[in-house]
C-alpha cells in the first residue's frame, strides 16, 4: 500500500469539490434540505399526536444516522463516477495504482464526505429544533463506525457493479442504499415490520443500529447486543464487498472493459 | 527467440479473443530500448488491444509479455512506474486546472519532487502560462499537451501512445511529432506509437509494425519492408498487405 497513491485519489476528488461550485452546494444542499423538511414534518406530527412520547427526537436522529450510511456510500460510488465521466479511468488505471489503493483513496473521500454532511445536519438540528445528537454520548462512535461501514460495502459493491455493467448500471449509484431502507427500520422500530420483513432486517446491520439509537435515546441502557450483531453482520458484509470487487475487477481485465467504461 | 541485452518489451505468443472473436493472433515483438516503433493497421486490426495488454489493462488469453524483464501480469505496479501512455480518446478531468492535474499524477507515479516535475513538463510542452487554467478551457491542441505532459510526468523509459495526433492541426501535429523525435533521440525514450497516418509512421518511427485482424504482417525498418516487399512506398505496401 503506498500512502501517495492513496492521496492522489483523495486528492483529486478535494480538487474536484473545490472547483466545482455545483457538486460542493450538493454536499450542503441536501442534508439541509432533509433536516428543514423532515424536521418540521416531525414537529407538526409530535404536535397531532400525544401518544409518541421523543418524536422528534427519534425522528431527527435517524435522519442523520441514515445520511452517514447514505454518504459514506455515494462517496465511493459518486467519486469512481466522476473519473467515469471525466474519461479519465483509462488514465488512472495505468499508472503504478493498485487497485486496493484506489478503493483506500474512495474511503478517505467517503469519510471527508460523511463528516461534512453529519456536521451540516448536527448543526441545523441544534439551531432550529434544539435537537443535540451528541446528547448520545460516546455511544455515537460505534453507531457511526457501523453505518460507515455498511456505506462503505454497498459502495464498494456497487462500483463494482459499474465496472463490470458500465453506465446501465449507474443508477444503482442513488438507489442502492434505499433499497435497503425499508428493512433497515430507519424510522420505526423492527416490531413494527411483518415477520418475514422482520427476518430480513436481521440480516442488515443498519437495522440493529437504528435499533440500537432508539434504545439510547429512549435511556433504556446500552444496547450492546445491537452492536454485537450489527458489527458481526458488517464484518461478512465488507468481506463479500471486497471479494466480489475484487472478482469483478480481475473479470473487467479479461474482457477488457477498462477501456471501454463511459462509452 | 534471441534475447538482447537491452530489450525492453517482450511479447510471446500473445493471444486474446473479445466474444469468440481475436483481436491478436500469436503476437511476438521484441523491442529495444530507443526504438520508435510505429504500429499501423486498419480500425478492429488490434493496435490499441495491443497497447492496452502491455499496460496490464487487458488480461491475455495465452502468451506472456515481460517489460523490463519483469512479467506485466504479476510486477504490473513495478513496470507502471517506468511507463507512461497517452491517447487521443482518453481526456483529464476537466474542472481541475492544469497544474492540478499534471499534480495529481506526479503523486500517483510516484515522482519525487511532483512540483518541481510539474513546472518541467509544463515548460517542456509550452503550457505553463495555462497552469492556472482548467482543463475545459484548453483547446484540443493544449489538451493533448496537457495529456502528453502527464505522459512524462515520471520520465518514463517507455512511452505508448495511442493515436496523439489525432484531431490536432498540422502545425500543433508537426509540434508534437518533432517533441517525440526530440524526447526519442536526446533521451533514448523507447516509444510505441499507433497510428492511421502512415506518412507519419514514416517519418517518426525507426521501426514499423503492420498489424490487421489481430496479426503481424510485417516488421521492420521501413528501408528493410520496402526492400524486403520490394516496393516504392510505405502507404502502397500497407495497402497490398491489409487489403
Amino acid at each position: 500500500m503506498n500512502p501517495k497513491r492513496v492521496f492522489a485519489i483523495f486528492l483529486r476528488q478535494a480538487y474536484l469539490y473545490r472547483r466545482s461550485f455545483p457538486r460542493l452546494l450538493e454536499v450542503f444542499y441536501w442534508p439541509t434540505m432533509d433536516i428543514l423538511l423532515w424536521g418540521f414534518v416531525s414537529i407538526y406530527l409530535q404536535k397531532s399526536s400525544t401518544g409518541l412520547p421523543g418524536f422528534v427526537a427519534f425522528f431527527l436522529g435517524a435522519l442523520i444516522l441514515w445520511d452517514i450510511l447514505f454518504r459514506a456510500q455515494q462517496g465511493i460510488t459518486v467519486s469512481f463516477l466522476e473519473d467515469m465521466w471525466a474519461r479519465n479511468l483509462l488514465n488512472i488505471f495505468v499508472t503504478p495504482l493498485k487497485i486496493n489503493e484506489y478503493i483506500c483513496g474512495l474511503l478517505l473521500v467517503s469519510v471527508l464526505k460523511v463528516i461534512i454532511s453529519f456536521s451540516v445536519m448536527s448543526v441545523l438540528a441544534g439551531l432550529l429544533y434544539s435537537f443535540n445528537i451528541f446528547k448520545l454520548g460516546v455511544m455515537l462512535i460505534p453507531l457511526i463506525i457501523n453505518l460507515v461501514a455498511m456505506g462503505w460495502a454497498l459502495g464498494i459493491l456497487t462500483t463494482g457493479f459499474i465496472l463490470r455493467f458500465g453506465q446501465e448500471a449507474e443508477v444503482l449509484a442513488w438507489a442502492v442504499a434505499f433499497l435497503f431502507m425499508p428493512f433497515s427500520a430507519v424510522f420505526y422500530p423492527v416490531d413494527v415490520l411483518p415477520p418475514v420483513i422482520k427476518t430480513i432486517s436481521f440480516f442488515i446491520p443498519a437495522s440493529h443500529v437504528f435499533e440500537g439509537m432508539r434504545t439510547l435515546i429512549n435511556s433504556d441502557g446500552f444496547p450492546s447486543r445491537e452492536l454485537i450483531i450489527a458489527t458481526i453482520l458488517n464484518v461478512v458484509y465488507l468481506s463479500v464487498a471486497l471479494i466480489v470487487f475484487k472478482l469483478t475487477y480481475r473479470k473487467v481485465l479479461k474482457d477488457g472493459l477498462i477501456p471501454k467504461i463511459g462509452e | 527467440m534471441v534475447q538482447f541485452p537491452d530489450t525492453l518489451i517482450e511479447i510471446k505468443s500473445l493471444w486474446k479473443a473479445f466474444a469468440k472473436k481475436h483481436a491478436l493472433k500469436e503476437i511476438s515483438l521484441e523491442i529495444r530500448k530507443g526504438e520508435f516503433v510505429g504500429i499501423i493497421g486498419p480500425n478492429g486490426a488490434g493496435k490499441t488491444t495491443l497497447l492496452h495488454c502491455l499496460l496490464g489493462l487487458i488480461t491475455p488469453d495465452r502468451g506472456e509479455i515481460r517489460l523490463f524483464g519483469l512479467p506485466i501480469n504479476s510486477k504490473r505496479s513495478e513496470i507502471l512506474k517506468r511507463v507512461n501512455f497517452a491517447s487521443s480518446y482518453v481526456s483529464l478531468p476537466y474542472s481541475l486546472t492544469v497544474k492540478e492535474n499534471l499534480l495529481i499524477y506526479a503523486h500517483l507515479y510516484g515522482v519525487e519532487y511532483p512540483a518541481q516535475s510539474c513546472e518541467n513538463v509544463m515548460k517542456m510542452f509550452d503550457i505553463h502560462p495555462l497552469k492556472n487554467q482548467p482543463a475545459r478551457r484548453l483547446s484540443s491542441g493544449q489538451m493533448m499537451r496537457l495529456n502528453l505532459a502527464k505522459a512524462m510526468i515520471n520520465n518514463p523509459e517507455i512511452l505508448l501512445l495511442d493515436e496523439p495526433t489525432v484531431g490536432l492541426d498540422p502545425e500543433i501535429a508537426l509540434k508534437t511529432r518533432n517533441l517525440l523525435l526530440k524526447l526519442n533521440r536526446e533521451r533514448g525514450m523507447t516509444i510505441l506509437y499507433t497510428s492511421h497516418n502512415i506518412k507519419e509512421v514514416e517519418t517518426l518511427c525507426s521501426r514499423v509494425v503492420i498489424i490487421n485482424r489481430g496479426e503481424i504482417l510485417a516488421d521492420g525498418s521501413v528501408e528493410e519492408l520496402l526492400e524486403r516487399y520490394d516496393s516504392e512506398e510505405l502507404e502502397a505496401l500497407y495497402f497490398s498487405l491489409v487489403k
